[in-house]
């Protein structure tokens, strides 16, 4: 932050790792993938709630799962996309990687809390109850637990050095952990319970049922990554604002308005 | 040798002296241990036959709170005055007194726990056949959760709220313990022998041990910074 030299020209992409360069490229990326994500949105959803044929057994229930899938996918990868700019910013003592992974847990955890939401509103008519300790219910809701520490964590510590590698060492341990804690939770649950819920025999799937969840998690990418890119404009905004060029681009924006 | 032991049992010694002359913490926390545990007949009713059946999961999670309790003090004090920050500047290796300092803290709170636990039990009328697999599991389940704790005080030194923080942060995981520790004894309840829980948790006691001390020294290095 102290060093105020204009960043030197250079071809390499690891130029966009100075905050600075980063700032105006992502936003100009993020619009588009907000426009991908609503465009694959509304494909996704079209085609799972008008286009896919009524499930045999569960009626037309079934049909959260083009919102449940793409959900409960995207919080386990977003919590490994955050732990991967987690590790590269420990190693190398960049900025912008903390700063990615601190942009993208908010979004995990909200995916996470759909993922859960849903599953609870799928469960009631399916299972009969809104919540069954199965071994992914509960992993998920561990992972939200693990989602709320970090950021709970990185939100206390009010130097953002600090706050930036503590964060980023939880999300670590947190990622070291998880397939600890699912395994161990699918084990507790194959010994209490006995043949309770098989979610592990997938039916047969009509190919438009699976289109519709493709669709579906893709439209969950693009618009993670446009919401994420956001978020980090407004985090490097609000580190940086000491600097120069933090002070020009926002005499430009008050100019605009 | 005894050049990696020295520091090591330096500070590990100094350590056990500080918790003795300050036992009446040491006893709160066991305290708290007894006490949680003989709340849940008053929550659950005294039927026999139920309270024998939550005997080792309200065991391990009393055992796992007052651990949580009991793990701001790991650094804290250090942290305040200063012995913290001399540590970290000796040229000795950081994970070499840390792994010392949490050796100290287990047997500071953590082995009263697994001693006092048996007792505990028998109020719970737990078959004594299961005691032994209680205690070892005990034995081997709270220095795990020493060792994650520690990391997760570390990243919490010095912090406004930081009791309820690192309960946050570390209680998800502690769940894996928790399954195993519990799970030893219900296993040998049911007759299916508790050696594949106990080798599970003896595994899990080495991997922290290997990997939680560096995690520590660096969350240490960052907390002082």
């Amino acid at each position: 932050m102290k060093d105020m030299q204009k960043p030197e020209r250079s071809k390499s992409l690891f130029r966009f790792a100075a905050p600075q360069m980063f700032y105006p490229l992502a936003g100009r990326i993020a619009p588009w993938f907000a426009g991908i994500a609503a465009i694959l949105a509304a494909v996704g959803l079209w085609l799972g709630f008008f286009v896919a044929p009524t499930d045999a057994i569960q009626g037309d229930v079934y049909r959260v799962i083009y919102i449940h899938v793409a959900a409960a996918w995207m919080s386990m990868f977003v919590y490994m996309i955050m732990a991967f700019w987690s590790f590269v910013g420990l190693v190398m003592n960049t900025r912008l990687s903390f700063i990615m992974s601190q942009a993208l847990a908010p979004t995990g955890a909200m995916f996470c809390f759909v993922a859960l939401w849903t599953g609870a509103l799928w469960g009631k008519p399916t299972w009969g109850a809104y919540w069954v300790w199965d071994a992914r219910l509960t992993s998920q809701l561990l992972l939200l637990f693990l989602y709320l520490g970090f950021m709970a964590l990185t939100r206390a510590i009010e130097d953002p050095r600090r706050a930036d590698k503590a964060g980023a060492i939880i999300a670590l341990v947190g990622a070291v952990n998880v397939p600890i804690i699912y395994f161990s939770v699918k084990w507790w649950n194959t010994l209490h319970q006995g043949a309770s819920v098989s979610l592990d025999k997938a039916p047969s799937m009509a190919t438009t049922m699976l289109t519709g969840m493709l669709v579906m998690a893709l439209a969950a990418w693009a618009y993670t990554i446009a919401v994420a890119l956001w978020r980090v404009r407004s985090l490097i905004l609000e580190r940086e604002r000491h600097t120069e060029w933090v002070a020009a681009e926002l005499n430009a924006l008050e100019g605009k308005i | 040798m005894s050049r990696a032991l020295g520091p090591f049992a330096a500070v590990l010694g100094r350590d056990l002296l500080l918790a003795w002359r300050g036992r009446a913490d040491v006893l709160v926390t066991l305290a708290f241990f007894v006490v949680v545990v003989c709340l849940f007949p008053f929550g659950v009713g005294a039927e026999p036959n139920q309270l024998r059946a939550i005997a080792p999961g309200v065991l391990w999670v009393a055992a796992l709170l007052s651990t949580l309790l009991s793990l701001h003090r790991l650094f804290a004090q250090d942290h305040a005055d200063g012995t913290l920050e001399q540590l970290l500047l000796t040229p000795e290796p950081t994970v070499l007194w840390v792994v010392a300092k949490i050796c100290a803290h287990w047997i500071a709170t953590g082995l009263p726990l697994v001693i006092v636990a048996p007792g505990l039990a028998l109020l719970f009328d737990v078959e004594q056949g299961a005691l032994g697999v209680l205690v070892l599991s005990l034995a081997l389940g709270t220095p795990i959760l020493a060792l994650l704790g520690a990391v997760g005080a570390a990243l919490t030194l010095g912090l406004r709220g930081g009791g309820m923080l690192l309960a946050l942060l570390v209680l998800p995981l502690f769940v894996p313990v928790l399954i195993f520790g519990a799970g030893a004894v219900d296993a040998y309840l049911s007759g299916s022998g508790a050696q594949a829980h106990l080798l599970l948790l003896g595994g899990g006691l080495l991997g922290s041990l290997a990997l939680a001390p560096l995690a520590c020294a660096a969350a240490l290095r960052i907390a002082v910074e």
